[in-house]
């Protein structure tokens, strides 16, 4: 947690040049959505409202979970102003691509409503964000949870390669594995898209947790890392990676230094239980780190400086990481001051820059 | 955890006492539940969540040839477990079937009571180096601080037994009685891999594979935990230890630095919590050590030893008759040094437990 600097720092020792934030929270303001929505879902909207939709559960850090400083000094809410991010984020560190990841709700339970909230979304970010301002790009909104509806959408812009992934937000209503979402994964491999798969949402309405709904919006931050846990193991069990050769998963906002244990486990579990799911040609840490990336926002900050650099050799994925800010949210990580000095230039140059560029096949 | 023999007393701190069936608890059942039992077909919760055939449920040594379930016959524990090496003092028993999926609380209560009532006759009475947990009808807190009161002042048991898994964080509020009656007795809480509340395991809903929620029960220890703590468990009963049964203990370091991060941002929201959370872990919390999950490479295994930042927190335990085929471990303890190991096998345990 960091707040951007009033006047630019020089960049630390050590930077790239520039850099590339994987995880930009632009706000799509209601106003914004009906702009792009057919009359139909305008007057849908008008008349029933994004149904059953849930406030906060919890009180949160800020209001909106965003830095008190990040509201438009022009109105909107934090992310919704581009003028504004410019200054805030894309002018003041050297930025030299921000991938967007819209996070207006897709419910996913009147599939057509929330079809074309994703068609109006995506058509807003190509209008309102992606032509103005070449340095960004954006994830693909699909109402997920509908494969033949999100295939669509994926289709509809495969040739737009402003849009560099479809987005998935991690909590959804059944393990990602399942074959249900297939049809979407053949699509974006089809296409050479990741599937980018974000802290939140509330598909399926599950507790967010395996124990029930916690009590504290502090343990709900804390536990998010779980349900990327559960997509982890279940996509890997599932043969996910045996049907899709190709596919590639991005976790954006789900922290690192979890995985290492977790493979640990799921690799040791897998030889006593093979006899299960017979469909694995390796073990499950082999699927992992050829198939999966990680954002690193909130990054973990272990009490003394070498035991990160231990936690990056047990995961052994240095090429695998991509810097992200999650501007403009509370748990900002800035660029100068989020990844511990101990990371060396060459690493640095990788998780700042090189290795978003190679994913997404930036030029 | 292979050993020499060792010259000071160790002590298992997870061994399974398993029920064979309903039927061994009819002795120690109300005439009422005897009857429905005995009209119903009522078979009890449910088999197990172990599956039957797999070395995670049973090495192959343990399964007797004459077909009864592993770790079901004190006799079988007194020859497995406490007189093979490391020939244990004392051998911690952990039994369960299943009460928390029940929905009548009269049927978990008395089932509950009855499992204790077995442990008492059939295993704490023959055998003075047994000690047992205490099983409670966990998803009816006021049942659970009746069975606790019923059983604490047997010495026989050290402890009280809660399932991993449950429908409402135990740190919620309504749990607080449980604790408060644990720490009046001076018994640790111990959170035991498992549990069928009914809910899905994960966050995400019901996963295909057992090997996923094998896998996945990380997810669901560290819930509780960052919920015991959040929920001031221990600020209100500062003498409560909490014990995480079979649930691997690699996990805990990268699970408190997020914690730790996300309590100086958050911390506002309970502020009866003055401290980084993994203060709260080192003075409270106990690990069993098996399984481990530990990396396989030595090195790495003392670098998650290292990282657990206090030689205080693990517990030995065999998990009998569980086979997790966790050779990592045991490459990684043989080339720890002795006194991590007394520790771990001995003093922790013995302190924790008074033994």
């Amino acid at each position: 947690m960091c707040a951007a600097p009033d006047i630019p720092l020089a960049p630390r020792v050590g930077q790239p040049s520039t850099l590339i934030d994987c995880d930009i929270h632009n706000a799509i303001t209601p106003s914004a959505l009906a702009r792009h929505l057919p009359e139909r879902w305008r007057a849908y909207h008008g008349q029933f409202g994004r149904r059953m939709t849930p406030g906060d559960f919890y009180p949160k850090a800020t209001p909106m979970a965003s830095r008190t400083d990040s509201w438009p000094p022009g109105g909107g809410p934090p992310g919704s102003d581009l003028a504004f991010m410019r200054k805030q984020l894309l002018d003041a560190w050297p930025i030299e691509i921000g991938v967007l990841n819209t996070l207006i709700t897709i419910r996913n339970q009147y599939r057509d409503y929330d079809a074309a909230i994703a068609v109006a979304a995506n058509s807003c970010q190509i209008a309102e964000w992606l032509e103005p301002e070449p340095r960004l790009r954006a994830s693909l909104l699909v109402p997920f949870e509908d494969s033949e509806l999100a295939v669509a959408e994926i289709r509809r812009h495969s040739a737009d390669t402003r849009f560099v992934q479809v987005l998935i937000p991690s909590r959804t209503s059944e393990p990602l594995g399942r074959r249900k979402y297939w049809p979407i994964y053949a699509a974006a491999a089809d296409c050479g898209l990741p599937i980018g798969i974000h802290f939140g949402g509330w598909s399926g309405g599950h507790p967010i947790s395996g124990a029930g709904w916690p009590t504290y919006y502090l343990e709900y931050h804390t536990g998010m890392n779980q349900t990327f846990q559960a997509h982890l193991i279940s996509l890997i069990c599932e043969g996910v990676f045996e049907e899709f050769p190709k596919l590639k998963i991005v976790f954006i906002e789900g922290g690192i230094a979890w995985i290492p244990p977790v493979l640990w486990r799921l690799d040791r579990s897998w030889r006593q239980l093979k006899a299960e799911n017979p469909k694995l040609s390796k073990a499950p840490s082999e699927y992992f780190r050829e198939h999966f990336w990680l954002t690193t926002q909130p990054v973990e900050e272990p009490p003394e400086p070498g035991q990160f650099l231990q936690m990056l050799s047990h995961l052994d994925m240095d090429d695998h990481l991509l810097f992200s800010t999650d501007y403009p949210h509370w748990d900002f990580d800035s660029p100068d001051g989020a990844l511990p000095s101990v990371m060396g230039t060459e690493l640095r140059r990788k998780v700042l820059r090189d290795n978003a560029r190679r994913l997404y096949r930036f030029p | 955890m292979d050993m020499e023999i060792p010259t000071h007393p160790v002590i298992d701190c997870d061994v399974h006492a398993v029920l064979p069936a309903i039927d061994a608890l009819l002795p120690y059942l109300p005439a009422y539940w005897r009857e429905q039992i005995a009209q119903t077909g009522f078979k009890g919760p449910m088999d197990s969540w172990y599956p039957p055939g797999m070395p995670t449920s049973a090495r192959a040594e343990a399964r007797p040839s004459d077909g009864s379930p592993p770790a079901s016959r004190v006799g079988v524990i007194q020859r497995d477990v406490l007189g093979a090496p490391p020939h244990p003092s004392f051998a911690i028993l952990s039994s369960d079937c299943a009460v928390e999926s029940l929905h009548n609380p009269d049927a978990a209560a008395a089932i509950a009571g009855a499992l204790n009532e077995w442990l008492v006759s059939e295993w704490l009475s023959v055998d003075a180096r047994l000690r047992a947990s205490i099983v409670v009808p966990s998803q009816f807190p006021e049942l659970a601080v009746q069975e606790i009161e019923r059983r604490a002042l047997n010495p026989g048991f050290v402890q009280v037994l809660l399932p991993v898994r449950s429908e409402t964080p135990y740190g919620s509020r309504n749990f607080r009685p449980v604790f408060a009656a644990a720490a009046r007795h001076g018994l640790p809480v111990a959170l035991h891999y498992g549990g069928a509340p009914g809910n899905p395991p994960t966050p995400v809903g019901w996963p295909s594979f057992y090997l996923e929620e094998y896998a996945g029960m990380t997810g669901v220890f560290q819930t509780q935990l960052v919920s015991i703590i959040s929920g001031g468990v221990f600020d209100e009963h500062p003498d409560l230890r909490l014990v995480l049964a079979e649930g691997g203990f690699a996990w805990l370091p990268a699970m408190l630095w997020r914690f730790d991060k996300n309590w100086k941002g958050l911390r506002r929201e309970i502020p009866w919590v003055r401290k980084p959370p993994s203060e709260y872990v080192r003075e409270h919390v106990r690990l069993t050590t098996a399984p481990s999950d530990a990396p396989e490479d030595p090195a790495q295994f003392a670098d998650v030893i290292s990282q657990l930042g206090s030689d205080e927190l693990l517990l030995y335990a065999s998990d009998y008759p569980h086979g997790h085929g966790d050779l990592a471990a045991e490459r990684g303890w043989a080339a720890l040094p002795a006194s991590t190991l007394r520790k771990v096998t001995s003093d922790n345990p013995r302190r924790l437990y008074r033994l």
